[in-house]
């Protein structure tokens, strides 16, 4: 397969599960602005929603008043944002468009489709879309695609390249959202049931749509140990990082099976499949959960170059 | 031949109050349409182009990148007789002018036996001298020729023009003819109509059939496309899919040694055969415009010694030159011994001196166009145009006579077109594609563009026109 169509095909992927993440943090940041504040009036959670999607500086520069319209514009219209709603929407479809021949058609009319609604949303009223019909919207969208993709694409290598786009961006996602917050997780704080920081707790788990499957998994208090625990470790997480790393692993193997050639990036993703089996919580928490994830997050993106360097940048090997 | 001054058109479905024979099959079709059902239909053709993604970007006008093409349900017929002879009529044209290529790229007979000034080949603008002397496989330069056709009589059917380079608009006949069968399926089952479908595969054959002789094995062949911003990108992609091969950008590609590569995820893949949708400008910034980035530095050097094929080939547009069309009925004679079976349209050179007097004498008649350009720009329709746009025309003529080229303003013939009030004629003219490899193929069918505005005789879509199915009635 041409290298700039596993390439295109990758990112795809990659956009999509950004788009939806994007669309989880607007839930929550929304929900948040509907608890009341201790110290009076309402709390103001627009902020680390936006440093969870790693745009607070972008945003501070050209919007500077950090309320809920403002963000909304950001994350879902910005067309200069590269984690808006509207900016993956359009890019996957045009990543789709390029590769057209290495799409089946259902995939593509999901992304095309996706891509006239957008621009019908970029067309209406405001006061006509309010933040609920946009992440419904969202999160609906992403799933068709993503469904889409799983039901119709042949099994070939471009399937391992979309699949690999998924898990990696995935696996980022989750790492970054959980450092935005690693505070609120560390033991210190832990106040079980005071009702104090609980809220805080049950954003995370919202933001990951987990706050159902955690206490089906878990039952009884959210604890920060719990909650760490399920987006690192528990294979049952689909958001958990040992979920995405696996899963990138897979297809890593998949392609040098089917290549008949083992590469850099399987060596890679294994070091990292073996640290998280090994790993408890309790040594997490002694190395530091932030420098953890800083590691975790420094390990896929050598794991993502790896991957563009060995498959998709098309260098003479 | 004196033209009339109320053209009378040919009318393809109806001799006078009788329907002619090809269109009999659809009659009740048509009649038996409520208008509520029609309408109905044709959103339902609209929204099925516009999920296959199938769109058409016009240069320099802007918008809507995603424009659809008007796809009129009409569908436009032929018999296998009147097919026959088109067909016998435009192999010939595909034979000589490949012939014609091979010559002047040559020994340049032609030429020396004077049916050919010197100067329009020579010192043409599409003349490529880098390929003087080297043979392509099979001698063949255009792999697939378009032939563009106009009817004005019940046998009359006149060339307007050759496309040796890159004709595009196939995806349309194939596309246009799965619509139909999906939206009327009852259509096929009552009339006999030769499918189109094979030309995907005779194009795959036609490209495998041209590999270098330095291919062992099953030739790779790839479509190489300036990229998805290309208003034709829809159509390379749709070729490269159903033929089941790679759709490559010059970045895919790259010449080390003797050969061409390209950058696949299990490392580098020689390609044999290149089917290129760009000019010959952007192939090789080494050896043409050195700030091209679409195309791939090297390529001519490997294509010169023999390692890859280019189709069409490089130098080819020497044949589809206006200027040049007036001496293809000559090539006819010259290198087939035979006598031209479909007509050029009288054509005036306005590079040469009493030519050109005649022109601008006879402008409000003529339909006058630029020797290089295409797709229905910069050109004055005499008839339908104002007195001050053709007074302006003449200036720019005067300006530069050997830009220009006139004729007659031909009675196009009609076809019935679905219109805002119900079926009326349209103006329509043909483009078949014909095949040249091992064998000269060509596939029961083309593509039809109607003049969708009443009156107008400008098919380009680019300029208010559509397309339609066109059927072969198989015997």
């Amino acid at each position: 397969m041409l290298s700039r169509v596993a390439d295109n095909l990758y990112w795809i992927a990659r956009y999509i599960e950004r788009a939806e993440t994007t669309a989880r943090l607007l839930e929550v940041g929304a929900r948040n602005a509907l608890m009341p504040n201790i110290g009076g009036g309402y709390r103001n959670e627009w902020e680390s929603i936006l440093r969870a999607s790693g745009t607070a500086e972008g945003f501070a520069e050209k919007y500077g008043d950090m309320v809920q319209r403002n963000v909304e514009s950001y994350l879902f219209f910005d067309r200069e944002n590269p984690s808006s709603i509207a900016f993956c929407i359009e890019r996957a479809r045009e990543n789709g468009r390029i590769v057209r021949t290495a799409l089946t058609t259902q995939v593509w009319d999901a992304l095309n489709t996706a891509f006239q609604e957008v621009q019908d949303m970029q067309r209406t009223e405001r006061s006509h879309l309010p933040l609920s019909t946009l992440t419904d919207w969202t999160t609906r969208t992403t799933a068709l695609i993503r469904g889409a993709m799983l039901a119709t694409q042949l099994r070939n290598d471009g399937y391992d390249f979309i699949n690999l786009g998924h898990y990696l961006e995935r696996a980022d996602n989750t790492a970054r959202l959980l450092d935005v917050k690693y505070y609120v997780l560390l033991p210190q704080v832990e106040m079980v049931g005071s009702g104090l920081d609980n809220y805080q707790w049950t954003t995370l788990l919202r933001a990951m749509s987990a706050y159902r499957a955690f206490s089906w998994a878990y039952g009884g208090e959210v604890t920060p140990h719990k909650i760490a625990h399920f987006f690192i470790l528990n294979h049952e997480s689909p958001r958990a990082l040992i979920s995405s790393v696996d899963g990138a692993a897979t297809h890593l193997d998949r392609l040098a099976r089917g290549y008949g050639k083992s590469s850099e990036p399987q060596t890679k993703v294994r070091g990292l499949v073996a640290e998280l089996a090994e790993v408890q919580m309790d040594d997490i928490f002694e190395e530091g959960l932030h420098e953890f994830l800083g590691r975790m997050i420094h390990g896929f993106s050598d794991l993502s170059n790896a991957i563009h360097s060995a498959y998709l940048a098309g260098e003479m090997k | 031949m004196r033209k009339p001054v109320t053209p009378d058109f040919f009318n393809e479905m109806f001799d006078g109050a009788s329907i002619r024979p090809p269109y009999q099959g659809i009659e009740n079709w048509t009649n038996d349409m409520p208008n509520e059902l029609r309408s109905l239909k044709q959103s339902e053709a609209e929204a099925l182009f516009r999920r296959i993604g199938i769109t058409f970007a016009v240069y320099g006008e802007g918008g809507d990148p995603d424009r659809l093409i008007p796809f009129d349900m009409f569908p436009r017929v032929f018999t296998s007789d009147e097919w026959r002879k088109l067909e016998r009529g435009v192999k010939q044209r595909a034979r000589a002018l490949n012939a014609f290529l091979a010559d002047v790229y040559g020994r340049g007979e032609i030429v020396r036996a004077g049916r050919i000034p010197a100067r329009l080949v020579y010192q043409n603008k599409a003349f490529e001298k880098s390929v003087c002397g080297f043979k392509p496989p099979r001698g063949v330069y255009s792999h697939i020729v378009g032939i563009d056709l106009v009817r004005t009589g019940r046998d009359e059917f006149f060339v307007l023009e050759d496309n040796c380079r890159t004709p595009s608009g196939v995806s349309y006949m194939l596309e246009n003819r799965e619509i139909m069968m999906r939206m009327f399926p009852q259509l096929f089952q009552q009339n006999r109509i030769a499918p189109v479908e094979s030309y995907p595969r005779l194009l795959k054959r036609t490209l495998a059939s041209v590999a270098p002789h330095k291919c062992a094995s099953e030739p790779t062949v790839v479509i190489l496309t300036p990229g998805h911003f290309n208003s034709a990108y829809y159509e390379h992609s749709f070729l490269a899919d159903m033929m089941g091969i790679d759709l490559v950008e010059g970045q895919d590609l790259f010449v080390e040694g003797d050969f061409v590569w390209m950058r696949t995820t299990q490392g580098p893949k020689r390609v044999d055969v290149i089917y290129r949708r760009l000019d010959d400008d952007f192939i090789d910034p080494l050896c043409f415009r050195p700030d091209s980035m679409l195309g791939v530095p090297g390529l001519m050097n490997v294509y010169r010694s023999g390692g890859v094929t280019i189709a069409s080939a490089p130098g080819a547009g020497v044949a589809d030159d206006k200027a040049i069309y007036t001496f293809v009925p000559e090539m006819i004679r010259f290198y087939l011994g035979e006598e031209p079976i479909l007509n050029n349209v009288t054509t005036w050179q306005c590079a040469k001196d009493d030519e050109c007097k005649y022109v601008l004498e006879n402008l409000p008649e003529l339909v006058v166009k630029e020797v290089h350009g295409s797709g229905g720009y910069g050109m004055l329709v005499g008839p339908k145009s104002t007195r001050e746009q053709i007074a302006a025309f003449a200036d720019k003529i005067r300006e530069n006579p050997d830009n220009y080229i006139a004729q007659p303003t031909l009675a196009l013939s009609t076809c019935p077109t679905f219109v805002q009030e119900g079926v009326a004629p349209r103006h329509v003219d043909l483009r078949p594609y014909c095949l040249v490899g091992e064998s000269v193929e060509l596939v029961p069918g083309g593509l039809t563009r109607v003049a969708l505005n009443d009156g107008s005789l400008v098919v380009n879509s680019s300029q208010g026109g559509g397309v339609k199915d066109t059927w072969v009635l198989a015997e």
